[in-house]
């Protein structure tokens, strides 16, 4: 270690050590004073001793931002020590917004393309901190070919900082997605991990783009050993099973067997959590759904059993997720949640709570109360108490009360919570007292009397302090419920003296001024029945009692309070004057308080509907329409974003005519009903089964009661305590006695006098109030993530192929040049660079020509990909159109395609040329990401056929599929019976799969081939095949074609087909190729190069099996010849005999090329431009066949796709995996033979390439 | 996705603060504040989870933790982790630590910080788990300090005696270790 850093170390001790004397800001000062001359010296070993010290003071808490210059100069340094140094402070104080990042670009590209793997190490531990939009996008492409890396470690932190290139860089989503995809079988455990850890990440957001990797993550589950990767892909699978009750149904099985066989909890867990969501996401109707439910549950009861408290946590978080849905078999264990109550863990103890809520039935309500009740006693810590007071209250309160069979026990509980000390849910309790008294008709006598208490002991709760939503809230309701019912109370005089009682002007304002309004209603009560009775003498007396109290409430300080005070000492004393005069007044003084309070539903405002006619996005007063430029933004700001229409400006008036039409619905209404809306239609009152009162009662007795010690009395005199209703309840259904309840003045139907329903207490709740004509239904859960999440930019179809637009910014040279010149070189369109604001400078430099053109460019990659969506959206009319899109995925498909794109442009006419040939392109799209889908629902359905459950959804999908296989033939198979068609089906899908399977290269590019396949040839084309002899012996003989991952630049896969000529069985095989310098065979790691590849399969009897080897090749500018030998074992009657057979293998240059889609325009600008300096040409004889044919098979064999075809001359393009553009013109010679030119950015390549299309031209 | 990774001791001050999402220094030391508040208060004999705080996360966060000795090792991650695994991990971290320093304590952390971000960035990156093969991460390990001690060379040699002598003196801040492995694992 150097002595800078040694010197840093000794720094840290001192620092705290200073820390703790109390100098902190005044040391931490001078040290950043020192840090400052350290970094002003040239010796990078001081730099960066200062650079770790910065580190550490930016962990305690101070900005270092000022350094970040320095920073940056360390992470240059040449040496790894001096590297790491740098890259760890970067990665602790870098962040998006940091600007000189933009400066890191080019240094960190180097770092992580560094030969040292650990330097490529440390440089992308630190860009995964430090990640910018630019960053990520200048640096995809280089992270793309990491990934590829022949070192695990590289390949494995690649792979998971591609996750943050795609937060940051969405469109590299779709491009790297198939690699990424490729890494889930990568051999090395760590790399394989790490792909699923970023798909996992991926899929989590956005589910239902990943459902197709669904049997690939199987396949992995039922084969994989590492624990770590088995819980992220049933985590995965968790988040995919609410999409797909399909795979649901298939994944039961085997996380059944992972439930029963593994030993680790962490997995065991992870299980039940994805069982518990499958069985969530299928609808009822397996039989085995109990099975699952019992097994999870069992296993739930182990975990909550466990002495470990974390298992015990998060059994009881699992058992939550069940409860939602199978409520019944979480309720059996009743007896384990209570108990986790008295657990010491606070969480847990919460968790259990969390569990109760779910749990209440009518039955075992008070039962639980009770029992919550005994713990609020027992609480300690008032943030736990305050939890299980809420809780109570949420408990009983939930689905509109649904629980509670009697009212009276339950405003029992509340004034019973209101003896607790120091609450923070006072206001709750108030609420909740005003909302049962109010919506409870039958309630309110009972309810009148308790407040009638409550307020006559003022002093038990307002105690000695009074705090803001308090207990003392509760007295708000307490009075105003007094003074709204006084009809009900025993002794109405009492009430209002016990109001005047106590120290009230102590309490918040808001709950005084309630006060001050219902001591008036009472008041006016009072007179009136006094009145009734003619004791005049009593209300003089009562009214000068009231002129008396009053006045203390005008010196308030609270505004409401005074001037409601002032009116009402005023009225009173006019009340006075009148009472000598011997006239009543009862009449009016009541008339004043008159009416009725009904609830009105939180949301009725929101729920109005828009009436009828009545447009809110039409134009009332048509937009100003002066000439002014402000014109335009106004017209983006309200016709461009859609979003914002829906919402009318506050401003804008209603048309005289909807103005009339409200008027007159006003009236309407008003005139049938002055004071209240009511809304018979939706109530529904509660009855309760005798049979539940039973059953409830019964288990009452057994429950042990606990003394409660409370420091203030519980039994308040007068107030009646709780357990009284669990026995009175008890009681009466022992005794079958029926109680009959007066209805509250406003009872409603006639429907629950039924007598014959002995009911604890009768209750009417009345429903909150709606407009007429609202929708009931909720439907506020639209926006689940915050607008600016990254991942809402990732919900990218992947299944879709890969096109142009779907290239990874390739690092270029800035030219200056004309715009027109750049056009040109975007041809490739890897170019396509958004701009840059740090490369402002350098732009302006090259001149306004080339932003211009930069613009252009942009526009004119838009209007294709909106043309592109046009076509998609029309009917399709050929053969293909008649695949029908899955539903799984279909429809949301075209509308990712445009939040992708978000093109706003308008279409500009095309050429039909062009047009229809896109078309063309998005039908083949279709179809493609078509047969994709049914192959998941083929390998989900697979399984059904098997158990023989057909659900006819899955009878449906089958003429689709044979549909989508047979497509545009229409043959005579549509005639055959269904019955031939499944096998039909089953066999052409093997066949798929297969070919997919082997496909890897060029397949998973499907629009490269189609050019060579979908040739617009009327003439038959005769069949071709690109498979070559490799090697042939009387006993074994092999056929190869090459195949290349347009996204792997270095690398050519050849797949063998190996087939057995003899009658005996062949093993062992083996292969090897002599490497040469330039390509070399990929083998096994730590193989040496002598060594062969083993062929992974066994050849029976005349079997044929295929298989692949893959290359590592550097310059693709020549054809290459490979010598190689298969060793291989034939074991027959007498024995094995070794064997061995030679072979050639050819790797032509056309094998590094792919067919990729080019219009005419882009080829044209590609040959104008300067860049395709290779230029060769030859002449073939044409022979006997014809020029189409000809071409067929050169675009076949060289991979080649038509661009265009005028007559006898047709241009070709294809590219190769290394990026060299090869364009090709054909053209028949009136004598017979072709001139083939071909221009190249690499000339040797292009002349090579001709020789192979000589030859196979001829 | 990890969070936040925190290492705090007794008293909460901080030993080592990773944060994957961007806090400006004033809210990093309020969640190690808060951090070390929510969790300081509970028992050792309680569960490893806590619902996280305010100003980190949210609904979907919560703290995975677990105390040696003097010292706090908080993870901070979302629901796509399994608290198991993240115990375990804490586990293979600390373990790791032990290894590289033999019998790591707090002191160690204060020392050789840097050394202490080094081998956590062989386990998480980006906030993401890179690896939890404890061969492979003390291999690497090893490998990358095989680098630094070539480049330090000769010339490192009389500084690191020197140190040695200093390192005789040093304050007694707290040498307990961290005494591994004590607690039992979930397997």
């Amino acid at each position: 270690m150097l002595d800078s850093q040694r010197e840093a170390i000794q720094y840290y001790p001192q620092n705290a050590r200073k820390l703790k004397r109390g100098h902190s800001a005044k040391y931490i000062a001078s040290c950043i004073e020192e840090i400052k001359n350290e970094l002003k010296q040239d010796n990078m070993a001081v730099k960066a001793n200062a650079v770790a010290k910065l580190t550490y003071i930016q962990m305690l808490g101070y900005d270092i931002s000022w350094a970040a210059f320095n920073i940056i100069e360390v992470m240059s340094s040449s040496k790894f020590t001096f590297k790491r140094t740098g890259y760890l402070a970067a990665s602790q104080c870098f962040h998006e917004g940091t600007e000189v990042l933009m400066l890191t670009t080019n240094m960190v590209r180097k770092d992580v393309n560094s030969a040292n793997q650990y330097e490529a190490g440390i440089s992308m531990s630190g860009l995964a901190c430090f990640t910018s939009p630019d960053l990520a996008r200048d640096l995809a492409n280089d992270l793309m070919s990491l990934m590829a890396s022949t070192k695990p470690y590289v390949r494995k932190k690649a792979v998971l900082l591609m996750y943050k290139i795609f937060l940051k860089f969405p469109e590299a989503l779709r491009p790297a997605f198939p690699r990424l995809k490729a890494k889930l079988e990568d051999p090395d455990p760590g790399v394989q991990s790490a792909a699923v850890n970023v798909i996992c990440e991926l899929a989590r957001q956005n589910p239902k783009n990943y459902l197709s990797l669904a049997p690939l993550f199987f396949k992995l589950m039922t084969t994989s050993t590492n624990n770590w990767m088995l819980i992220k892909i049933i985590k995965l699978f968790g988040a995919l099973t609410p999409l797909e009750p399909r795979l649901g149904k298939k994944l039961l099985e085997p996380l059944t067997n992972l439930i029963h066989s593994t030993s680790a909890m962490s997995l065991l867990y992870e299980c039940i959590n994805t069982v518990i969501s499958v069985l969530v996401s299928l609808s009822s109707g397996m039989p085995d759904q109990n099975a699952s439910i019992q097994l999870c549950v069992q296993k739930l009861r182990i975990l909550i059993e466990d002495s470990d408290q974390n298992l015990k946590y998060l059994g009881l978080l699992a058992m939550s997720k069940i409860l939602k849905t199978h409520p019944k078999s979480v309720q059996n264990h009743k007896d384990l949640i209570l108990d986790c109550l008295d657990d010491r863990d606070e969480s847990i103890r919460l968790r259990a709570l969390d569990l109760l809520y779910g749990m209440v039935s009518k039955k075992n309500l008070m039962e639980i109360v009770k029992k919550l009740m005994v713990h609020v006693d027992k609480a300690e810590g008032s943030i736990y108490r305050d939890e299980l007071l809420s809780k109570i209250i949420q408990i009983c309160s939930q689905n509109n009360y649904q629980y509670i069979i009697n009212f009276e026990w339950y405003i029992s509980i509340l004034v019973e919570l209101t003896r607790i000390e120091g609450t923070k849910h006072g206001h709750l309790i108030a609420s909740q007292m005003l909302d049962v008294a109010i919506r409870v008709k039958a309630i309110q006598p009972f309810a009148c009397k308790q407040m009638a208490q409550l307020l006559e002991n003022t002093h038990l709760i307002v105690g000695t302090a009074v705090q803001a939503n308090g207990i003392c809230e509760v007295l708000y309701a307490a009075a105003w419920i007094v003074g709204e019912f006084p009809q009900h109370l025993l002794n109405p005089r009492h009430t209002l003296d016990a109001m005047f009682h106590g120290r009230i002007t102590s309490l918040p304002g808001h709950i005084q001024s309630i006060y001050v309004q219902n001591i008036v209603k009472l008041y006016s009560a009072i007179i009136h029945q006094l009145e009734e009775e003619e004791d005049k003498e009593k209300c003089q007396e009562t009214t000068l009692f009231m002129l008396e109290k009053l006045p203390q409430f005008t010196a308030s300080a609270h505004l409401e309070v005074q001037e409601r005070a002032c009116c009402i000492i005023q009225l009173l004393k006019y009340v006075n004057k009148l009472l000598d005069k011997d006239v009543w007044v009862a009449e009016e003084l009541t008339g004043l308080f008159e009416g009725e309070l009904n609830p009105v539903a939180p949301k009725a405002q929101k729920k109005v509907p828009v009436p009828e006619g009545l447009d809110l996005d039409k134009w009332i007063n048509s937009p100003p329409s002066d000439d002014s430029d402000d014109e335009v933004t106004i017209d983006t700001m309200f016709i461009h974003d859609a979003n914002r229409v829906n919402h009318t400006p506050v401003y804008e008036e209603l048309s005289e005519e909807e103005m009339e039409k409200r008027r007159a619905a006003r009236r309407v209404d008003q005139a049938n009903n002055p004071h209240y809306l009511k809304d018979d239609k939706r109530l529904k009152p509660k009855k309760k089964k005798l049979k539940d009162l039973a059953a409830e009662n019964s288990t009452v007795d057994s429950i042990p009661v606990a003394e409660i010690d409370l420091n203030v009395p519980l039994h308040v005199p007068g107030i009646s305590v709780t357990d009284e209703y669990m026995k009175k309840a008890n009681l009466q259904t022992k005794k079958k006695h029926r109680k009959k309840h007066k209805r509250g003045k406003r009872g409603r139907r006639d429907s629950n006098s039924s007598d014959d329903i002995p009911v604890a207490h009768k209750v009417d709740i009345v429903e909150e109030e709606m407009p007429e004509g609202a929708d009931l239904s909720d439907h506020d859960g639209e926006d689940e993530r915050p607008a600016d999440d990254p991942h809402r930019a990732l919900d990218i179809d992947l299944e879709r192929p890969l096109d142009e637009g779907d290239r990874l910014p390739v690092r270029e040279h800035y030219e200056v040049g004309t715009g027109l010149k750049l056009l040109d070189k975007s041809e490739g369109a890897p170019t396509e660079k958004p701009k840059r604001k740090h490369r402002k400078g350098k732009e302006e430099k090259s001149g306004k020509s080339k932003k211009e053109g930069g613009k252009d460019k942009k526009k004119k990659k838009k209007k294709v990909h909106k043309e592109t969506e046009g076509v998609s959206k029309q009917p399709p009319e050929d053969g293909e159109s008649q695949v029908e899109e899955p539903n799984l995925m279909g429809g949301a498909e075209e509308e990712e395609e445009i939040k992708v794109n978000g093109v706003t442009e308008k279409e500009v006419p095309q050429t039909q040329d062009v047009e229809e040939k896109k078309e063309k392109k998005v039908d083949e799209t279709k179809a493609n990401s078509t047969n994709e889908m049914d192959d998941i629902s083929y390998w989900l359905s697979k399984d059904e056929e098997a158990e023989k459950i057909k659900p006819e959804e899955i009878n449906d999908a089958q003429p689709k599929e044979t549909e989508v296989t047979e497509g545009s033939k229409k043959s005579k198979k549509e005639k055959k019976s269904k019955k031939d068609k499944k096998k039909d089906k089953k066999k052409n899908h093997h066949v798929k799969e297969e070919y997919e399977q082997v496909g890897n290269g060029e397949t998973s590019n499907p629009t490269s081939d189609a050019p060579a396949t979908e040739d617009p040839q009327p003439a038959p084309i005769p069949p071709m095949s690109s498979y070559r002899l490799l090697a042939e012996n009387p006993s074994i003989k092999m056929t190869y074609e090459t195949r290349i991952d347009p996204k792997q630049t270095n690398q050519v896969v050849i797949s063998v087909i190996f087939s057995n000529l003899t009658s005996n069985h062949l093993k062992s095989l083996e292969f090897n190729v002599l490497d040469s310098l330039n390509t070399k065979l990929i083998r096994e790691i730590g193989a040496s190069t002598h060594d062969g590849v083993k062929v992974p399969f066994q050849l029976p009897p005349s079997a044929t099996n295929e298989g692949q080897f893959a290359f590592t090749i550097n310059s693709i500018n020549m054809s290459q010849k490979l010598r190689g030998t298969l060793t291989y074992v034939v074991k027959d009657d007498d024995g094995s005999t070794s064997e061995k057979l030679d072979f050639k293998v050819h790797l032509p240059i056309s094998s590094y090329v792919t067919a990729t889609p080019c219009n005419s325009d882009q080829f044209a600008r590609l040959l104008s431009g300067g860049d395709l300096t290779g230029k060769s040409s030859v002449t073939a004889q044409l022979g006997n066949s014809e020029f189409p044919e000809v071409v067929a098979r050169i675009c076949f064999h060289a991979h080649l796709g038509v661009v265009e075809r005028v007559e006898s001359t047709v241009s070709l393009y294809g590219r190769s995996i290394q990026g060299h553009d090869i364009c090709v013109l054909i053209k028949a010679m009136p004598n017979g033979s072709l001139s083939i030119d071909g221009k190249s950015t690499d000339a040797s390549l292009i002349s090579n390439f001709l020789d192979e299309i000589r030859s196979l031209g001829s | 996705m990890i969070k936040a990774i925190l290492i705090f001791n007794n008293h909460g001050k901080p030993r080592l603060a990773k944060f994957f999402t961007h806090y400006n220094e004033d809210d990093q030391q309020q969640i190690v504040r808060e951090t070390f508040h929510l969790v300081s208060k509970r028992d050792d004999n309680v569960c490893n989870f806590l619902e996280g705080g305010t100003l980190i996360g949210g609904a979907d966060y919560r703290l995975v933790y677990r105390h040696y000795a003097t010292l706090y090792f908080v993870f901070c991650v979302d629901s796509s982790e399994s608290e198991l695994g993240i115990l375990d991990l804490i586990q293979v971290f600390v373990e790791t630590l032990d290894k590289c320093f033999e019998n790591v304590c707090e002191l160690d952390l204060i020392f050789h910080i840097d050394k202490v971000h080094h081998i956590l960035a062989e386990l998480v990156m980006g906030g993401m788990v890179l690896e939890t093969n404890m061969t492979e991460i003390l291999t690497r390990i090893e490998e990358q300090s095989k680098i630094e001690k070539q480049e330090a060379g000769l010339s490192a040699a009389p500084a690191r005696a020197a140190a040695a002598v200093k390192n005789i003196n040093l304050p007694n801040i707290s040498t307990s270790n961290i005494h591994l492995p004590n607690l039992p694992s979930f397997k």
